[in-house]
Parts: structure tokens; C-alpha cells; sequence
């Protein structure tokens, strides 16, 4: 559903990406792990058309997207659940909401489903969305994500400042939202928690892919050594 | 005492001109941080664009308000996305030169078309007519019909923001116009929705104000001047602050005048210089 070739970024004079190549098959999770500034986010804004300096080709349901502006990417049916959540300040969680259903899709994501799927929200729906803890503002971010009605959701840094056990509390909707045949992307540093997710998993250092795989068929040193750039001893 | 009560109804009622004067400009710094230095010229303009169906077509005044708003709406639409936008970006300065520009080409076009004679609006006794409430307090009725007028626009633009969809998405926009633009939302076109907004509010305070005084192709900056301090007075980016913030000057004005003639415009920009001394944020903040 979502072929990548040869795909080159850059900020400015700064290289961040050198010919990434990436497959994901409709209905499954791809983690994306590695170090800081490996370029698992750049890779991300890269296929939301967040990254200005690129080059590649980016296909979407076999349509060349790369191109595309992020409002005609969300409409094409792929969902950015941004780093850091940049949940809008001045609008409630509710409003937060809503304005993840503005590109228009139709689709059986709705306030109500949203509310379903984290039953947390539904009492704070009115308060203000920044108000709320890092757990709940990861929750109305990714619910956000999903009233875009997307066929592909990418999730960037979803555990970042998060305690262990919240961290499990949103990781369990995952595999929910695949059984309903959505497609998942998903950056993480924490490599068990997304490792007992993944369907498959891209290793990045230093802007390439080092190592992917089914994890079953990774074994721990292959991953230190993708992850860390280390030999294994 | 009564007296003292009068001058302060006055300046409330002058307050309700300023808000028109204002609110247009507290939008576009709200949704964009954009401080439109034409906007007083743009508030002259509409008084222009009204003169033509009132003198031509001896259309009533507040009848002519109609079009020239809708023309105002389309005309700040147009210059935000043919001019504006390729602007805005991380230098605020860039958006603020155009403007001031944009300004230097209204004036000047303005005095080649009608040149500095100037012009008013004949609204007959309504002009004159008041309602008395005893012998010290008198409520002048074209006054008052402004502030009804400016309360429920104010009124009316903080629902749309709060109520619509468009509302919403200008505040996201406003939020972080780039996480927006993954919501399907073009920030290109909120904003030009956002000037739009701005210039159909300044055209109801441009022909109100061409109907109190009169009005030549150099009125703007003055009128530029007292939309500014509202909006500075009452908190940037806040509707009902801004509201205060005219009510606050036109009080300001109408106390200083009662002092001694000529002292009242100088008594506004003292309240707005204290305001700037001891509190930078306005009055009345969006509180964050």
C-alpha cells in the first residue's frame, strides 16, 4: 500500500535521509526504531509532505504523492499523529477532535468512536486540551490522527515522557485499530514496546535504514548493532 | 456628578466607534500575528466605497454599509492571497512592510481620485437627535446605534470563533498552522478568510465614522492610531478585550476633553502609554 524509494531529505544544508527504501502491506505495523536523529521523524514528515527539501518517490495505493502538499496527503488517506503531540492550545479536546475530521473523509471514525476507543476523554471533552496529562494529550492526539478517517496512521515518538503503565494503556489499541484493517506506522525509541507490536520492523541510523525484518526473525545483537552502529561482541 | 456620569456615557458610546475601528485588527494579529499598517486606509477606503451609492444612487447610508462590507470581505480575501501570504512566513516584518505599502498606495490613489476635499455622510437629525435621561444626561441616538451595532458584531464574530468550523480552524491555525495543515486545513486560505473578516468589521466603523465626522484620504493613520491602542490597551488577540480596550480609550478621550478642549485625544494616549508602561500584555490578556 505505501512504497518508498530512494527517498532523499534534507534541512537546509543538512542531509537527513540518504535513499530510503520502505514497504508496508495493508493491515499491518511497521516500528520505526532508532537513536535520536536517526531520521525516523524525517521520514515520517517526509510521507505527511511536512519536508519541502526532498526527492524520491513516495506511492500511496500506487499514486505518486510525494509531490503533495500535507492538506492533499491527510485527504489521500494517511494520518500524522505529529512528535511532541502539538495538540492545539486554545481549543478543547473536544475541538481538538473535530478538527482531525476537517480534511473530510468519511468512515466509521467519529467523536463517539473516538470517546469508545479511550473512554478517558469523554468527561474532560470540554476542558482545554493542554490542560489534560501527557497520557490523555497522547490519547486526543492520536484520536485526532484518527478522525481523519486514514488508511495509514503514523504515530511519531508515542511514548516520549510517558509512564510505563500508560505507555501499555495506548500501546493495546494498536493491534485494535489493524484488526480493523488500518495500517500503522510507528516510531519508537523503546525497543521492546514496539518490538511486541510490530508486524515488522526498520531499523535507522544516520538517516539509512540499517536492519528490517520480522522481529521474530531479529535477534538482539542484529538490533544493537542497527541501532547503536556497534559490532556485536 | 450627573455631569461626570454623562462624559462617561459618551465616551463608552465613542468607545463602540473604536471597537469597529479595532476588532478587524485584533483578528488579523490573533489568527496570523500580522499588524496591518493599512488598516486605517483600508477604513477610509470603505468610506469612499460607500460615497458612490449614497451621492449617485441617494442611497441611505446604512443601507450602502451592505455592499461595501461584502466588497471589503472579497477586497481583504483577494490582497491576503495575492499579496499577503507570500509574505507571512518567520520574519514578521516582511507581512508588516507590504502593508505599510499597500497603505502609501491607498492614500495616494485616494487623493488622485477625490482629492482632500472632505466628505461625510448626511444621516439628516438622527445625526443630532437624543434621548434625555433629566436635565445633565443626554444619549445621542446615532451614537447608541452604533455601540448596539458594535456589541452585537463583537458579539457575533467571538460566536463565529467559538461556534463554527471555520471559527474552529482559525484558532488551530492560529495554534500551529502546521500541524493544521495535517488536518486537511489550508493556512493559506484561513488567513485570507482572517483579513476578509477583518475588512467587512473596519467597513461598518469606516462608514459609522464618515456619518459622526468627516473623512479625507489622510484620516487613516488617526484612525489607525485608535484602533492600535485598543487593541494594545485591552490584550493582544483577545475580541472582548479589545472591545474594553475602545471603550477604555473613548472614555479616556471623553474625560480629557472634559477637562479642556484639546486634551482629549492626547488623554487617550496617555492611558494607552501607562497601560504600555505597567502592564505590556493589555488589560485583559488571553489567558494561555
Amino acid at each position: 500500500m505505501l512504497q518508498v524509494r530512494n527517498l532523499v531529505a534534507r534541512y537546509g544544508d543538512f542531509q537527513a535521509l540518504f535513499g530510503v527504501d520502505f514497504d508496508l502491506k495493508q493491515g499491518s505495523i511497521v516500528a520505526l526504531i532508532g537513536a535520536n536523529g536517526a531520521g525516523k521523524s524525517t521520514f515520517l514528515k517526509s510521507i505527511a509532505g511536512q519536508m519541502p527539501s526532498k526527492s524520491g518517490e513516495i506511492r500511496f495505493n500506487s499514486e505518486e504523492i510525494s509531490t503533495l502538499p500535507p492538506d492533499r496527503i491527510v485527504r489521500e488517506g494517511i494520518s500524522l499523529v505529529p512528535e511532541g503531540r502539538r495538540l492545539f492550545r486554545s481549543l478543547s479536546v473536544e475541538e481538538n477532535l473535530k478538527v482531525g475530521g476537517f480534511a473530510g473523509r468519511k468512515g466509521r471514525w467519529t467523536l463517539g468512536a473516538v470517546y469508545d476507543l479511550f473512554p478517558q476523554l469523554k468527561d474532560k471533552r470540554h476542558t482545554p486540551a493542554t490542560a489534560l496529562s501527557g497520557g490523555q494529550q497522547q490519547m486526543v492526539a492520536i484520536g485526532r490522527g484518527l478522525m481523519a478517517n486514514p488508511d495509514l496512521l503514523m504515530c511519531d515518538e508515542v511514548s516520549l515522557g510517558l509512564s510505563p503503565v500508560v505507555i501499555k494503556d495506548i500501546y493495546k489499541v494498536f493491534p485494535q485499530l489493524r484488526a480493523e484493517s488500518l495500517s500503522l506506522i510507528v516510531v519508537e525509541q523503546d525497543i521492546d514496546a514496539a518490538l511486541s507490536i510490530a508486524d515488522y520492523v526498520y531499523c535507522f541510523m544516520h538517516g539509512k535504514v540499517t536492519l528490517r525484518g520480522a522481529p521474530e526473525e531479529l535477534t538482539k545483537e542484529q538490533i544493537s548493532a542497527a541501532y547503536f552502529g556497534l559490532e556485536a561482541a | 456628578m450627573l455631569e461626570a456620569a454623562d462624559t462617561i456615557i459618551q465616551g463608552l458610546l465613542l468607545g463602540g466607534l473604536y471597537a469597529l475601528f479595532a476588532i478587524g485588527l485584533s483578528i488579523t494579529y490573533g489568527v496570523m500575528r500580522l499588524v496591518n499598517i493599512a488598516h486605517g486606509d483600508l477604513l477610509v477606503l470603505a468610506a469612499y466605497l460607500a460615497l458612490w451609492p449614497v451621492t449617485s444612487l441617494h442611497m441611505n447610508p446604512f443601507v450602502a454599509i451592505l455592499p461595501v462590507v461584502v466588497l471589503m470581505f472579497c477586497l481583504g480575501y483577494t490582497l491576503q492571497r495575492v499579496i499577503l501570504n507570500r509574505t507571512m512566513g518567520t520574519n514578521f516584518l516582511a507581512p508588516m512592510l507590504a502593508t505599510f505599502g499597500i497603505s502609501i498606495i491607498l492614500r495616494n490613489g485616494l487623493q488622485q481620485i477625490y482629492h482632500s476635499d472632505s466628505r461625510s455622510f448626511d444621516i439628516g437629525a438622527l445625526g443630532v437627535d437624543s434621548i434625555h435621561l433629566g436635565p445633565y444626561i443626554a444619549i445621542g441616538e446615532f451614537p447608541l446605534i452604533v455601540f448596539v451595532v458594535s456589541v452585537i458584531l463583537t458579539l457575533a464574530t467571538s460566536l463565529l470563533f467559538s461556534h463554527t468550523r471555520i471559527g474552529v480552524a482559525l484558532r488551530a491555525t492560529s495554534d500551529d498552522a502546521q500541524t493544521a495543515g495535517l488536518m486537511g486545513i489550508r493556512a493559506n486560505r484561513t488567513y485570507a478568510i482572517a483579513l476578509g473578516l477583518s475588512l467587512a468589521l473596519v467597513a461598518v466603523g469606516g462608514v459609522f465614522a464618515g456619518m459622526r465626522t468627516t473623512f479625507t484620504p489622510e484620516s487613516g493613520p488617526a484612525s489607525l492610531l485608535y484602533a492600535f491602542e485598543a487593541v494594545v490597551i485591552g490584550g493582544m488577540g483577545s475580541l472582548w478585550g479589545t472591545f474594553a480596550g475602545a471603550v477604555i480609550l473613548g472614555m479616556a478621550q471623553g474625560v480629557g476633553a472634559k477637562v479642556g478642549a484639546g486634551f482629549g485625544i492626547l488623554a487617550g494616549h496617555l492611558v494607552f502609554l501607562a497601560v504600555l508602561a505597567f502592564k505590556p500584555t493589555g488589560l485583559f490578556e488571553r489567558s494561555r
